[in-house]
């Protein structure tokens, strides 16, 4: 007996420490050998494997699409651009030694990439540490303020102001948020509050959700008894994308959602079968849908159709990288130099790119763009329809509410709206 | 939140707890093996039964269908692999959390990030006005009939009474003349099966990604530290418990609390009753048998 009691607890304890080792475990790769002067190095960090690679390929492909068509141009600076870009795997730890990695091994000249905001703050720090121009080419929920950081995605001023706004007048004030529970989901479900106050509406509740949950019968029965208006979702991942079949089942499907997240980035609208993402609004920078309606998205999916076959989708975090790699392609050309200080500079001009989502332009004060933003909803079966085109959306939340300007006075923090 | 909802959540968690830890309990309970890629094998039973229905085949069949082939997969991997630990319970661990690895970066390389699932059949039942999915409630009597059939294939077959045997003490079983290696063998394809069950019947509900059994593994994992090594007894009354506590928490504040309701008992009944809840309900069947 007693045998038998040591023997099932010095198994649970070797269950836990292997559990713990394989979150820090990392894996190994050669590093290439160090910068020689004669290119220009890229580094990108995106998940090619694990829960996120369902965005992160698409945006691996999009970042090898647009080195491509630099060095087709003729380079930058007379010298070609290498992209160095090992897998991250959706895994924490490995985006900080991969971002160690590329920065004193391979001395890359800016990093581009991360998907999740734990991600990127993973690795912010070592950029800023390193003194590493860095580019989060993502929709997160906003608020990074760093000298060295330029954050091309979208953020709430774009995707949650605008939402908010068309569902409040359109279907009605109460508003319930169901959102994933870490930093992403917890500043966007305060974002959404914000809003939906400043239009008069009501959040009747508000419920976070532990990642890797995929059970959600008790959330479904909370939502139809507040009976909101509008159901707001920020959920994230695959396990928390489970609520959308589940609440076609035994949910209310005449409520609207809202969200930020899906369709756009990981393609629910195509991957789940009907009528599981039906009645679904988003506001979105990008998705490749829009080629249906405006030539340059569509040029932007046959590029990279042709060159990536194998790819599923082309969202809006594609355009980001893409655009995001342009933005840095055309200040290091202004800058005549791949000196961070220099190329900051020439960023904080107010550098404009004219690519698949249009126009977008650094926001010099904030290090965020100024991009137009498209309202775009599924019908009962779920079918994609393009239902507004909102021009040139600033993101000022920082510069006018929070007072940043990063052009005079350089910071390194996050603000968020919590209080 | 009225007396049926919450009577509705609780068969939802009895049922994902039971469905989700029954093959890894058959496991560790009879073979002292502790398979970290039960997860995995949960995965390969939904994904077996999606493609089989996208491809025409009626979703019971297809589901029955990829238990077997899961049940199939198992004894392949037993017998290359797991046949030489048996009885290393701490050595079984990494072996098998590597096998988790590779199956799950395998899929990824085969089928890509996502595959698109198949809908949830069956419609739903609209009692006082709210909706109660019918696949989900027909899930709850699954799992009763998997207890049961538990309960007969242990207590009702000759396989059961070797396997039995082997598991209250192997030198004396083989020296009656069972063969052991075949039970474990046998026991561990059952494991196997009884997970890629699990998998077809959730495949409908979920989201069907490479990652598909990691939302599995550790309401598993509770579940059997928490009914201890007896797959029967263990199983059913550790799911019960830990479905009443997750569906009151989860009633009353939320999915989080529901999620550290689950966690909480887990460290205490390990800290009371090292052996779990069948340790506990073995000890008083003992102690009656004396007297």
């Amino acid at each position: 007996m007693k045998l038998k009691k040591l023997k099932f607890k010095r198994s649970a304890i070797t269950v836990i420490l292997l559990l713990c080792l394989s979150i820090s475990l990392f894996g190994c790769n050669n590093a290439s050998s160090s910068s020689d002067g004669k290119t220009i190095k890229l580094g990108v960090l995106e998940d090619r494997s694990g829960d996120f690679s369902l965005v992160g390929i698409q945006k691996y492909y999009a970042a090898k699409l647009a080195v491509e068509e630099i060095n087709k141009n003729g380079g930058l600076l007379g010298k070609k651009v290498e992209m160095v870009a090992p897998d991250t795997q959706s895994d924490n730890n490995r985006y900080q030694e991969m971002a160690k990695r590329l920065i004193l091994n391979d001395h890359v000249d800016a990093i581009m990439g991360a998907f999740s905001s734990a991600s990127r703050e993973a690795i912010r720090p070592i950029m800023e540490q390193n003194k590493m121009l860095y580019f989060y080419n993502n929709q997160y929920e906003g608020g990074v303020a760093s000298k060295y950081t330029f954050n091309t995605g979208a953020i709430p001023d774009h995707q949650i102001t605008p939402l908010i706004k068309e569902m409040i007048k359109n279907f009605g004030p109460k508003v319930y948020t169901i959102a994933a529970d870490y930093n992403f989901g917890q500043i966007s479900a305060k974002w959404v509050e914000k809003t939906v106050k400043e239009n008069g509406g009501q959040v009747v509740n508000q419920e976070f959700i532990p990642l890797g949950v995929s059970q959600f019968s008790s959330t479904i029965s909370r939502i139809k008894k507040a009976k909101p208006d509008v159901l707001v979702t920020l959920l994230v991942g695959q396990d928390q994308s489970s609520f959308y079949e589940q609440w076609a089942k035994s949910g209310d499907k005449s409520i609207p959602m809202a969200s930020t997240v899906n369709m756009a980035q990981a393609y629910e609208h195509k991957r789940f079968a009907a009528p599981a993402l039906a009645n679904m609004y988003i506001t979105a920078t990008y998705m490749e849908e829009l080629a249906d309606k405006y030539p340059s998205a569509k040029t932007f999916v046959d590029k990279l159709q042709k060159k990536f076959p194998k790819n599923k989708y082309v969202g809006m975090e594609a355009e980001s990288e893409y655009s995001g790699i342009m933005l840095w392609a055309k200040a290091v050309k202004k800058a005549k130099t791949t000196k961070t200080d220099a190329v900051i500079k020439a960023l904080e001009s107010g550098i404009s790119y004219n690519g698949p989502a249009g126009k977008v332009s650094i926001d010099p004060k904030t290090h965020h763009t100024v991009r137009n933003v498209y309202l775009v909803h599924t019908d009962s079966q779920q079918k994609l329809h393009i239902d507004k085109e909102f021009k040139a959306v600033k993101p000022d939340w920082l510069s006018k509410d929070m007072g940043v300007d990063l052009t005079k006075k350089p910071e390194f923090k996050q603000y968020t709206p919590l209080k | 939140m009225s007396i049926l909802d919450l009577f509705y959540q609780f068969m939802n968690d009895f049922s994902f707890l039971i469905l989700s830890a029954i093959g890894l309990a058959i496991i560790f309970g009879m073979m002292k093996i502790i398979n970290l890629s039960h997860g995995e094998f949960i995965m390969l039973g939904a994904y077996m039964t999606t493609l089989f229905t996208k491809a025409g085949m009626p979703l019971i069949l297809s589901i029955f269908i990829s238990a077997i082939g899961v049940g199939v997969f198992g004894f392949i991997i037993d017998r290359l692999v797991i046949s030489h630990l048996y009885g290393r319970t701490l050595d079984s661990v990494v072996v098998t959390w590597g096998i988790s690895m590779v199956l799950q970066q395998g899929m990824l390389i085969i089928f890509g990030p996502s595959l698109q699932g198949v809908s949830t059949p069956l419609g739903s039942l609209s009692i006082g006005g709210s909706a109660y999915s019918i696949y989900r409630l027909l899930l709850f009597v699954i799992s009763f009939v998997v207890l049961v059939l538990l309960y007969v294939i242990f207590m009702n077959t000759k396989f059961g009474l070797y396997s039995r045997a082997t598991m209250q003490n192997q030198e004396i079983a083989q020296s009656m003349g069972v063969n052991t290696n075949r039970v474990y063998s046998l026991t561990f394809s059952l494991g196997a099966a009884f997970a890629g069950l699990t998998g077809g019947l959730y495949a409908p509900t979920m989201t069907i990604s490479p990652s598909f059994g990691t939302s599995f593994l550790m309401p598993s994992f509770v579940t059997v530290i928490v009914g201890g090594a007896n797959p029967l007894i263990g199983t059913s009354l550790s799911g019960g418990v830990l479905g009443i506590v997750s569906s009151i928490l989860d009633a009353l504040w939320g999915t989080f609390y529901g999620r550290l309701g689950l966690l909480i008992v887990a460290i205490i009944v390990i800290r009371i009753l090292p052996l779990g809840i069948s340790g506990l309900v073995e000890k008083v069947l003992v102690r009656k048998n004396r007297v």
